[in-house]
């Protein structure tokens, strides 16, 4: 499996740190309550087929990025950087 | 049909025509007094305990593809006892005492073999951490060896034991640990199972989960609908999809884990071996194919098949731990789907849907708690209170924080196991 980092171009999976399910985009308020937070940090939709994930460049340039992709054939749909998710949410 | 001895020598004698189908092919019944969603080998378990311990013979086993055809067929066959914390401990040593007796219960030849599974060690913290360990196992009724240098050599002297980087200093030696014929595992308990009159429906996949008023009423298959009051989920990696027909969210990430097995060779290795440092262990199977794998791709997968990355790292692990398997051909790899938890302990545990069971977070440990697994499960099924060795299986202890069982000591967040 290869990784298209928006900064760097194609690069090797090994380059990767896999973080997991995208949801830190999405992180609730401090007092977001138990359930909130359960939902965070434990309950995930674990979906066979299409899933956003959150993977660190760390062996390249230290880019957190959002990785759309197939968890059933492994296919890469995109990969986008994390911080422009993040500011195009704001 | 009973097997023994004197079956084969008549069968071998007049041309093995007496030999009957393990189970039989029923027809879905319009209801049942109790459900199992997957036919792997903890869902197979437990039909055979509801039906032998508890007397639920009116139930089934729902299998989306064949008996066996899951994770129970994909394992590397590991059977051992030697597990550290609370929660934990008891629930293995039990798995480990119906491991014992499992062939004279089933009348089938899982090939259980207790060749014992030594842990190396390759510094003198790692040491203390597995006395510890091995003063727990005893603690528990179990057993555990301390070997030194000289105590792992005489078992396994084919190691490179000067190793830069992870020499090796010693082993924790378990002698009751060993390994099973996994897909017999299976057979067996499906055959067991079936004599006492439980129904086993291949090919029939769950769409869709029947609740009213928070109660379960049963579930809409490929093969119809089917009633019950007690359904249980116990599908492995594939538990959040059936999950999700009962409305939940799990706490379960599915994962990728490899394993790969060489051509057939001479007896070579007795033992199982396992290098933690290098994410690494082996045994070999009755075959002679060296069966080996490592640890997790770590991304989520539904794949059955994982990336070179890591079968790479296993090749280079087992070359650095025993140089002698160098001229050995891979014959093949594989990958299943692990039901990876925060904290790497499973669940079993009741649902809020009354009647709506849970089995799974088995993580890449699953084989070996098929029986206790089944045991309880069937235990909570018929009685609704937890087995005294399953108590500590919660679901809500990542809600709670109570009770989380962490045996890693790493945490309890997804990507950590």
């Amino acid at each position: 499996m290869r990784l298209t980092c928006p900064l760097c171009g194609a690069r090797d999976r090994r380059e990767f740190y896999y973080q997991g399910d995208a949801v830190a985009m999405t992180r609730p308020a401090p007092d977001a309550g138990a359930d909130a937070w359960d939902d965070y940090v434990h309950l995930r939709d674990n979906p066979a087929g299409q899933t956003r994930d959150l993977w660190h460049h760390e062996g390249g340039c230290g880019a957190w990025v959002v990785v759309t992709r197939n968890t059933v054939t492994h296919e890469v749909l995109s990969v986008t950087l994390a911080e422009t998710e993040a500011r195009a949410a704001r | 049909m009973k097997f023994s001895g004197l079956r084969v020598l008549r069968e071998g004698l007049t041309g093995n025509k007496g030999w009957t189908p393990h189970w039989r092919d029923p027809t879905p019944k319009a209801e049942y007094d109790a459900l199992i969603v997957g036919g792997g080998g903890h869902g197979l378990s437990t039909a055979y305990y509801l039906a032998e311990k508890h007397g639920l013979t009116n139930i089934a086993v729902l299998e989306k593809g064949y008996i066996g055809s899951g994770n129970i067929g994909r394992n590397t066959t590991i059977v051992r006892a030697n597990y550290f914390l609370p929660g934990n401990s008891e629930f293995y040593s039990h798995s480990m005492k119906l491991w014992e007796g499992l062939e004279q219960e089933l009348n089938y030849n899982v090939m259980f073999s207790q060749r014992g599974i030594i842990n190396l060690f390759h510094s003198d913290g790692q040491r203390d951490a597995f006395v510890r360990r091995g003063n727990a196992m005893i603690n528990q009724g179990d057993d555990a060896v301390l070997l030194d240098r000289d105590g792992v050599r005489k078992y396994l002297p084919y190691l490179d034991f000067d190793n830069t980087r992870f020499p090796i200093y010693g082993g924790l030696l378990h002698p009751r640990g060993g390994s099973a014929r996994h897909d017999a595992v299976a057979w067996g308990y499906a055959r067991g199972a079936d004599q006492r009159g439980v129904h086993l429906l291949q090919n029939c996949e769950v769409t869709g989960i029947d609740i009213e008023n928070g109660a379960v009423r049963g579930v809409q298959t490929t093969r119809g609908a089917i009633k019950a009051r007690k359904v249980a989920i116990v599908t492995a990696g594939r538990s959040g999809q059936v999950a999700a027909m009962a409305g939940m969210r799990l706490p379960i990430e599915s994962h990728v884990l490899q394993a790969f097995v060489s051509e057939g060779l001479k007896p070579c290795i007795d033992h199982v071996v396992s290098f933690g440092m290098g994410h690494f262990y082996i045994s070999q199977s009755d075959k002679g194919g060296l069966v080996f794998g490592g640890d997790l791709d770590f991304y989520a997968s539904y794949a059955q098949r994982g990336n070179l990355p890591m079968a790479e790292h296993v090749m280079e692990a087992g070359m650095t731990l025993m140089p002698m398997i160098g001229k050995a051909k891979v014959l093949r790899g594989w990958g299943g789907i692990m039901d990876m938890t925060p904290d790497g302990s499973p669940i079993i545990d009741k649902t809020d849907t009354a009647g709506l069971y849970l089995d799974c977070g088995w993580c890449y440990g699953g084989f070996k708690a098929v029986p206790a697994s089944g045991f309880a499960l069937a235990h909570l099924m018929a009685t609704d209170q937890h087995h005294e060795t399953a108590t500590g299986f919660q679901l809500d202890r990542f809600r709670t924080g109570h009770g989380i069982i962490d045996e890693e000591g790493t945490g309890s967040q997804h990507n950590l196991h």
